[in-house]
């Protein structure tokens, strides 16, 4: 059996050092471009999310390349990707090819059919050693996202731009070739240490803008062109709060466990939203709501065409925008979004964040220029 | 006496009897907005955010329709109305939307009614939403068990083969009357909101009654039946509707009386692009019933709808005129 998985971000590291630890079998599908855009909407019904759509690239580009199993998470809230793995399954047989989708939940059969969903994918039904693999990736998640998150400070201040992406970048090529969890996070270290010696403006103090919305369309930098880069590149540095890790370790390990989980973002929301909607909408809530406690300059909202529980933040975010005086821009992508259009809205947001402060220095209260 | 105003738009459709029951036993006036019409539209569409559904823009409207009107607007926020089922997020999240949306509004009740882990959890919600206006649990409790009475017998009613719109309106004599009128029978699938706002789905149904065509709804469906036969999926269906398209749709299968199934959505329900698609493939494969997908927005056009309608019609007659002891063909 050789296993694949969908990308988001940089999870295909975690994903990776997982199934190195295990000794499995697998394939790393195509980063995702256009193409697979296109190969994922051929079989996909129009009106399904852009999450779904890639999923279903993923799928078509890693059994090209002899992958026949797929790990996808799944979950049972009320936001269509709780059914991915099921319609997963289903788009495989309509298009026919042989895709065996293995979906980490514990579904209705109980505890014993995930065990053997684990099994299937470790090889192994010693439990010591499953938890020891899945801490050591635990680790790894949480590192890579410390890494992204000083990319990301670091781009902002760069003396010469270009100079983190290049080190990102060679990361990124080189990681493929790494295996095992010791060696992945000994050279994210290395890497650190690199972003680390990057000469940088000190003293300046850059816009601050947060990234808040599904979770795919902001983690994913296909989905959303690359937005972190392109805004570091102009110098302004983003914040996101919905990271991999903090997934994995709230909505998977202390939900799983029933422990109490970080509850931060829906203590800031509570105001505006009474119970839970489903998705990410109280992350968007809350985590747009403590940027502005922060002091940050804006919030850019993204969300896939369709998602039904952004809908719902995007029609609360106005009265944020309204209460703490933070300006907030919605994005919403589909396949038809084209790339220069979207730079071009980015790049007007920034620049009315720019003259905001400006004129926020000399004394004024308006919410953007021109307003 | 308090005046409590109930949009016309959503599960008003699938519920009125038993909110309008359960207010006027506490002791309300219940004020439900105007039928839905081209202002209702225009005054929604205006407020609410352009991304959301057309459902989801016509409640806005009612619910503007009711400002000035009513002390109290009940609008409650569902989470699950089924056991280890949810609704549609959108829903779940509109009392926040319209809190957010709309400046000036009078006090929402937006008690969450919650089904999911047990129903019991229903007496609780009424409990809330009792609160609101009386604070004798006596009177609570009868508004309660009489609005409950009364909506069972809805559904008896309605399981016999009646329109939600006929309950209300018509007499008995005339419903039997126009039940054995028709000839040829056609199901429509989709959200009780959709089915039965006739402003919004363009008057199919009485469109579809003028050509003598008598109606199935999934209200008319039994939903434990619905439940048991969504059991052949791998994963159960989470969402409330899900279930009873999915299982609706097997049942008609079995039944074998259909001539023809209507799947009637609004754009970007979300909800829909999945289950529409788990029972397109359910029907073609399993079927030789005709099949055909209507999408709605607010800018759908009637003639165009009209034209899809009678080809449709016309293909279900033809097929009971000239294909009898053929092969059926697709």
């Amino acid at each position: 059996m050789t296993l694949t998985f969908p990308h988001l971000g940089n999870a295909y590291i975690i994903a990776k050092t997982l199934l190195d630890d295990f000794d499995a079998q697998y394939v790393i599908p195509p980063f995702n471009t256009n193409k697979t855009l296109e190969i994922g909407s051929k079989y996909c019904s129009e009106a399904n999310c852009l999450p779904f759509k890639l999923f279903v690239g993923n799928m078509i580009q890693a059994n090209d390349l002899g992958a026949d199993a797929m790990l996808v998470t799944g979950g049972c809230g009320p936001c269509k990707l709780g059914y991915f793995g099921e319609m997963l399954k289903r788009t495989a047989c309509d298009i026919g090819i042989k895709m065996e989708i293995i979906t980490l939940e514990v579904p209705e059969q109980g505890l014993g059919e995930l065990a053997s969903r684990i099994k299937k994918v470790s090889g192994t039904s010693n439990f010591l050693n499953i938890a020891k693999v899945a801490y050591a990736a635990k680790n790894v998640a949480i590192q890579m996202d410390n890494l992204e998150k000083l990319a990301r400070v670091k781009r902002a201040r760069q003396l010469e731009v270009g100079s983190v992406d290049r080190i990102y970048r060679a990361f990124q090529n080189d990681i493929i070739n790494i295996k095992g969890s010791k060696n992945v996070l000994q050279f994210i270290k290395h890497t650190e240490k690199k972003l680390n010696g990057v000469l940088i403006h000190e003293n300046t103090n850059p816009l601050k803008v947060g990234f808040v919305g599904e979770i795919y369309t902001t983690i994913e930098p296909y989905a959303n062109f690359d937005l972190e880069k392109t805004l570091g590149n102009m110098g302004v540095e983003v914040d996101r709060r919905v990271t991999i890790s903090e997934w994995i370790l709230n909505d998977m390990i202390r939900k799983g466990l029933h422990l109490p989980k970080d509850r931060s973002h829906e203590k800031a929301a509570k105001e505006y939203l009474g119970k839970i909607v489903g998705g990410h909408t109280h992350h968007t809530i809350g985590n747009s709501v403590i940027h502005a406690k922060e002091g940050y300059d804006g919030v850019i909202h993204m969300y896939p065409l369709g998602c039904m529980p952004e809908i719902v933040s995007q029609s609360i975010l106005p009265a944020v925008e309204e209460d703490y005086k933070i300006p907030i821009m919605t994005v919403i992508r589909d396949e038809m979004t084209g790339e220069a259009g979207f730079n071009t809205r980015v790049e007007a947001f920034v620049d009315l964040l720019i003259k905001r402060r400006e004129e926020h220095t000399y004394g004024q209260d308006k919410m953007l220029f021109g307003y | 006496m308090i005046r409590v105003g109930i949009p016309r738009g959503l599960y008003f459709y699938k519920y009125a009897t038993l909110w309008e029951t359960f207010f006027k036993g506490l002791g309300a006036e219940v004020i439900v907005s105007d039928k839905t019409n081209k202002n209702t539209l225009i005054n929604g569409a205006k407020t609410c955010v352009s991304e959301a559904c057309l459902p989801i823009k016509l409640y806005f409207g009612h619910v503007l329709n009711l400002v000035g009107k009513v002390d109290l607007i009940f609008t409650p926020r569902f989470t699950s109305i089924s056991k280890k089922q949810y609704i549609c997020p959108e829903i779940g999240g509109v009392p926040d939307m319209i809190r957010n949306s709309i400046k000036i509004m009078p006090m929402i009740i937006d008690t969450e009614i919650n089904l999911r882990k047990s129903s019991k959890n229903s007496w609780l919600a009424a409990l809330r939403i009792g609160k609101f206006i009386t604070d004798d649990r006596e009177i609570i409790r009868n508004a309660y068990k009489d609005a409950l009475c009364a909506y069972q017998c809805e559904r008896q009613v309605l399981k016999s083969g009646v329109l939600i719109d006929d309950f209300m309106q018509e007499s008995i004599p005339l419903r039997l009357i126009q039940k054995r009128s028709t000839k040829l029978t056609v199901a429509i699938i989709g959200h009780s909101y959709t089915v039965n706002d006739s402003f919004l789905n363009m008057e199919l149904i009485k469109k579809l009654r003028s050509y003598g065509i008598g109606i199935v709804t999934l209200d008319m469906l039994d939903y434990l039946e619905s439940k048991e036969k969504c059991k052949e999926l791998d994963k159960m269906l989470f969402w409330d509707y899900g279930t009873r398209a999915y299982g609706g749709v097997i049942q008609l299968i079995e039944n074998g009386e259909i001539d023809g199934i209507l799947a009637l959505t609004s754009f970007g329900c979300g909800v829909d692009s999945f289950v529409d698609e788990l029972v397109e493939k359910k029907i073609r494969e399993e079927s030789d019933i005709p099949f055909m997908k209507l999408v709605l927005d607010e800018h759908s056009a009637e003639a165009g709808f009209c034209t899809r309608l009678e080809a449709f019609v016309d293909i279900i007659i033809r097929r009971r005129t000239h294909d009898t002891n053929i092969s059926t063909f697709r």
